[in-house]
């Protein structure tokens, strides 16, 4: 009897916890909904998971550093709202008819944050320190393909390439390094990877290492200044925390997961408070088979495969209907994404059909399918730390048992995933994902050049008429030749089946209402930061 | 003779005692409900139905529902039987090498006690919980190799006990008798010391079975927990914590069946402390 | 005592090399090298460009050769450099976060010898009572309850709902702008939650130990012959049993001292207060071999040397250690 009380009593305490009547929370005015007036001031305050390794771009590879680094620096040129490529740093470029030489023409007059002016030996000295083999960096390999190189003078930057090579303009997104304060000495040990120096909308105020990073508007910026004034960037190494701190008001903006944003944010409280955006993401998740492997190298077992997959309910159930049923490499909506392949829709009926053609017809006392005596059973591997992806496998192998194949799940660390069995092809199949890049080149991924150790292609992937696409693709300039060619391999990529692609996700960020001029595109949200703006009588920061 | 003097003492003293008695209560309800798992749960704990995430519970699901639809009552009982594995398995590997050091290097003495005794130092410098966090982490995260670990990081503490009580029986008269009637070193050993070396052991025991279970829900906290799919209740309350607000049943549930768990352990070995203690007078 | 203090320290030097051998061991346990993290993935990168980091960082000589060379730097005190891509000396890194670690379970440590000392001796005296066994249950779900669980719903009850205390951190936004005593309310208001989370969960072992040493003293004769001359139960306790009872429990605190260095990852990352949990997790998670063996090193070894100054203590305290008879 007092155990029973007790466990009301416990019961009833955990739910006065989370009752419904809102406590004292901290006193925000509700803002007023209207867009107000565009006034300079107040800060934004980000949550990050991880902290930034270094805040010099070229040597680092981790979003926290890229994020800081993004709004410090610049690059040649950058993508606008619609994916398409703008000039930043340079004005304008020309590409000679044949598509070797492009030619840049500088912006003048930009300053870097230490008051010395940007001119193309900057430029200059970014292409040698990323091509030089002591320079640790992971960015080195689009530079490679130039030829060479020239200053023509201040303000003119010539870049010859071997071979046309599509992908050219976007390398040159990225950062530009300060010759003046690097030239001559080793990067590696620079002061600029906690004091970083650059010419974008943001200057570097302060980092205290593992809490935050404070970084101000760039009064002289060249597009004009920034109307926010601060950007504080927060370390918060756990998702709960960071949500609490969402709620109270601790951050003002963060990327929720789908469960979040939906179960979560629904209270007028919140809503009065916080704006949502929802947008697809670019990146794609799929399930790759190791096509090594003889169980999978008949492609009408991996069409079987997708075949009895339900995707739809992998988008419902995973992402709660925020995001989209992915058939090929490529995000719904780009240039490059071809709307009419047919894929494998969900036919479990189908998928027991081509399995039988491809052997496998009998089915042992468990139910599972065999061939030659042995069980069609298999492992899928992936990554710990993605919520996402583990419920995506478990999904697939509730499907998979109920068409007779049994599916193992196995989860493991990132650097012993990589190291131990992408690297070395000890797999037979994986939930991953990849970002996608604006520029539609995939040659990396499925080329059969490719299908080295710690390449890659690691699934193993060889078709010579897709192989040819890719060279195809990214030898011209030319928009409507590029088309072709990547619609013709989203083709053959439908019928080959060497990934079954699953889901493109929706980006679900949440930012604080008080910031007005937010406005969603196809590149997302962030694009236009510089004109975000709070209007003076809700400035929360002074 | 004189021993069965000894355990029919400690039996009166640990019946009278409530709290232990309460804690055994519940650590034999628990085993029951992990050998019983297949046939009282409801559903399976792999059972998804994703068009019922998240659900409060109700009749149909009197725990509510996951967030992948899966029944989190049946997910955890399943828990119990790994909680109740982890523990047991990693305790046992460390009272089995902390036993077996402890009476090598008490016994022996000279150099092999000093070489043991000053491994057992080392180890003890290092913070246990780093130890077995490097190590999951850089070997790969498999229910053994965790149970393996805490094993291999807990054994110290019952290296020095028994070495401590092996010291101090060994010079007493009956065995010096023994050993002068000619009787060989391993039967001295355990025959003799050990069985009087083992009340200090057992407490540790209990208490090592309440730490383990704890350190399986840090590690799922930290993501290197008892790997999904299959249900520990560390990794049931870890998937339950970015919902804590709403569906409050996720983290609930794993955290009072930790909770009560432990503190039955706990009480348990307390109880067995108290009721060994010699100087333990009746009011 | 000198000579007693002169072997320990000679004892010290096999056993810090075996804490090197141990800790180098454990990193190689692991399959997989560092640079893997960094290049992740990345569909920019080449095997060139991992050969070349690979080399950067030392990683093509065999194990040995790695062991010894790490060695003969530690003996210099050169921690080398973390394999991140701030490539920071591993000293500063750790540098940067012990204090933080060390102040916050400096604290901890406090209150919780502040708190379990009174409930050890309440339990005692009133032995057997209700209040006895609600203190022992008390202490005891302290002991139980999952920490992180504990803390995210203190922290979604204080933090979220009522709005009293900061939900994470050290310090406010801002904080460097006050003055001096707004400061250090602030930070004590960020420490509250961790600090007390940490403590509730280390009570049970130490009131209990209390309680149990309380118990003993006080059956001693010698506080029978004092109830008998007639003095109040007050005098008694705490003039007489105090004291001795008080005793044992010093020698805790002597114990815990090694403990300060670790910080706990749970904690740290919950609550993100920038310690040494949270350096050593992320070093593990990163395969930064420099960093996590700096930290295995420097931990222990602190280790080391504080149970040698603990030791040292005794040996001041009890004169029967320093007159070379059997101690305890």
């Amino acid at each position: 009897m007092m155990v029973k009380r007790a466990a009301w009593l416990l019961l009833l305490l955990y739910l006065t916890f989370f009752s419904a009547c809102d406590g004292k929370r901290k006193e925000v005015a509700a803002p007023h909904r209207g867009p107000g007036e565009p006034a300079y001031g107040d800060s934004i305050v980000v949550g990050s998971i991880g902290q930034p390794s270094t805040l010099i771009p070229l040597l680092a590879s981790d979003s926290a550093s890229h994020d800081v680094a993004g709004l410090v620096y610049n690059g040649l040129v950058r993508y606008d709202k619609n994916l398409k490529l703008e000039g930043e740093l340079a004005e304008s470029w020309d590409v000679s008819p044949d598509g070797l030489v492009i030619t840049f023409h500088l912006r003048q007059g930009v300053k870097w944050h230490d008051g010395q002016l940007f001119t193309s030996h900057d430029v200059l000295y970014t292409y040698q320190v990323t091509i030089d083999p002591k320079t640790p960096t992971a960015y080195a390999d689009a530079f490679k393909q130039v030829k060479s190189v020239e200053a023509l003078d201040d303000y003119t930057f010539r870049v010859t390439y071997a071979k046309p090579f599509a992908p050219a303009l976007e390398s040159w997104g990225m950062s530009i390094l300060p010759a003046h304060l690097l030239e001559g000495k080793d990067i590696t040990k620079s002061p600029l990877a906690y004091r970083p120096i650059g010419t974008g909308p943001y200057v570097f105020k302060e980092m205290v290492p593992a809490q935050k990073v404070i970084l101000e508007s760039n009064k002289d910026y060249y597009e004009g200044r920034p109307f926010i004034d601060r950007f504080i960037y927060r370390i918060i190494p756990d998702n709960s925390t960071m949500f609490m701190e969402l709620k109270a008001g601790g951050i003002d903006w963060m990327g929720l997961s789908p469960i979040q944003y939906s179960r979560e944010t629904g209270s007028p409280d919140f809503s009065g408070h916080f704006d949502k955006y929802r947008y697809p993401a670019s990146a794609f998740t799929y399930l790759g088979y190791n096509l090594r492997n003889p169980l999978f190298s008949d492609r009408r077992v991996r069409q079987a495969l997708t075949s009895a997959i339900n995707k739809d309910e992998i988008v419902h159930g995973v992402l709660l209907g925020m995001g989209q049923v992915a058939h090929g490499p490529y995000k719904p909506g780009t240039w490059a994404y071809n709307p009419h392949i047919r894929d494998f829709d969900y036919n479990p009926g189908r998928a027991v059909e081509l399995l039988a053609e491809a052997g496998w017809r009998n089915r042992n006392e468990k139910g599972i399918l065999e061939k030659n005596g042995k069980p069609f059973q298999f492992t899928i591997l992936t990554n710990q730390g993605n919520d996402e992806r583990l419920k995506t496998a478990v999904i697939i192998q509730h499907r998979l048992k109920a068409i007779g194949v049994d599916v193992k799940i196995q989860v493991r660390e990132w650097a012993s995933f990589l190291s131990q069995h992408i690297d070395k092809g000890n797999f037979e199949a994986v939930i991953l994902g990849w970002t996608i890049s604006p520029d539609p080149d995939l040659f990396d991924i499925f080329h059969s050049s490719k299908t080295g150790p710690r390449e890659l292609n690691f699934i193993g992937y060889r078709n010579a008429e897709v192989d040819q696409l890719l060279v195809d693709g990214r030898s011209t300039f030319d928009l409507e030749e590029r088309r072709r060619c990547y619609y013709r391999m989203q083709e053959v990529l439908a019928e080959d089946q060497p990934y079954t692609f699953l889901y493109v996700p929706d980006a679900l960020p949440v930012v604080s209402a008080r910031f007005r001029g937010i406005e969603p595109a196809p590149a997302g949200i962030m694009y236009n930061f510089i004109k975000w703006y709070v209007p003076k009588e809700e400035q929360l920061y002074q | 003779m004189k021993e069965s003097f000894i355990y029919q003492v400690f039996w009166k003293r640990f019946q009278a005692n409530r709290f232990a008695l309460t804690g055994a209560a519940v650590v034999i309800f628990l085993f029951a409900l992990s050998f019983l798992a297949p046939y009282i749960t409801p559903y399976g704990p792999d059972d998804l139905d994703l068009y019922h995430v998240l659900l409060p519970p109700s009749a149909a699901h009197w725990f509510g529902t996951d967030d992948l639809g899966r029944d989190v009552l049946t997910r955890v009982i399943y828990g119990a039987r790994i909680s109740l594995l982890v523990g047991f398995v990693a305790t046992g590997i460390a009272v089995i090498i902390g036993t077996v050091i402890g009476l090598v290097s008490g016994y022996y003495h000279g150099w092999v006690d000093s070489i043991l005794m000053r491994f057992t130092d080392i180890m003890l410098c290092f913070p246990t919980f780093f130890l077995i966090l490097a190590v999951i982490a850089f070997i790969g995260q498999s229910i053994w190799y965790i149970m393996i670990v805490i094993g291999l990081t807990g054994w110290m503490g019952v290296a020095r006990l028994v070495r401590a009580e092996v010291l101090s029986i060994r010079e007493r008269d009956y065995v010096m008798a023994v050993r002068a009637l000619g009787a060989r070193d391993i039967r001295i050993i355990f025959r003799h010391i050990l069985p009087n070396a083992l009340s200090p052991v057992l407490v540790s025991a209990t208490l090592g079975v309440a730490g383990a279970i704890l350190t399986e829900s840090a590690l799922s906290f930290l993501g290197i927990g008892v790997p999904p799919p299959t249900p520990s209740w560390g990794n049931i309350l870890t998937s339950g914590k970015d919902y804590i607000e709403f569906a409050w049943w996720l983290t609930l549930y794993p955290g009072l069946a930790i909770t009560v768990t432990v503190l039955a352990y706990y009480l348990v070995g307390e109880g067995i402390r108290d009721a060994m203690d010699p100087r333990l007078t009746r009011k | 005592m000198v000579q007693y203090l002169l072997k320990r320290l000679i004892m010290m030097v096999p056993l810090f090399l075996g804490i090197t051998l141990i800790t180098f061991v454990v990193i190689h346990i692991a399959p997989g090298e560092p640079v893997e993290m960094q290049v992740a993935m990345n569909p920019k990168v080449t095997a060139e460009a991992r050969e070349r980091l690979r080399k950067f960082y030392g990683l093509d000589k065999p194990l040995y050769v790695q062991y010894a060379v790490w060695v003969k730097k530690l003996a210099m005190l050169d921690f080398g450099r973390s394999f991140a891509p701030d490539n920071r000396p591993v000293v500063d890194k750790i540098a940067e976060r012990i204090p933080v670690t060390l102040s916050l379970n400096i604290i901890s440590l406090i209150i919780e010898f502040g708190l379990a000392v009174p409930i050890g001796i309440l339990a005692a005296i009133r032995r057997d009572t209700l209040l006895d066994k609600g203190i022992t249950v008390f202490v005891f779900i302290g002991f139980a309850v999952p920490t992180f669980w504990l803390a995210l719903l203190c922290m979604y009850l204080f933090g979220v709902k009522l709005g009293w205390l900061p939900i994470s951190g050290l310090h406010s936004l801002g904080s460097e702008g006050f003055t001096f005593f707004h400061w250090l309310g602030d930070l004590l208001k960020h420490l509250i939650l961790p600090v007390s989370i940490a403590a509730f969960g280390s009570l049970a072992g130490l009131s209990r130990y209390m309680r149990s040493t309380m118990l003993d003293v006080i059956r001693q004769d010698y506080i029978t012959t004092a109830r008998a001359k007639g003095l109040p139960e007050k005098t008694v306790i705490f003039r007489h049993a105090l004291r001795n009872a008080l005793l044992p429990v010093i020698t805790l605190l002597g114990l815990s001292v090694p403990g300060l260095i670790g910080g706990s990852v749970i904690f740290e990352t919950i609550f993100a207060i920038p310690g040494m949990g949270q350096l050593f997790y992320g070093g593990v998670m990163a395969r930064d071999y420099p960093l996590v063996m700096g930290i295995l090193v420097i931990g222990a070894g602190l280790t080391l040397i504080g149970n040698l100054l603990a030791d040292v203590g005794y040996a001041v305290a009890d004169p029967r250690i320093r007159h070379g008879g059997k101690g305890p």
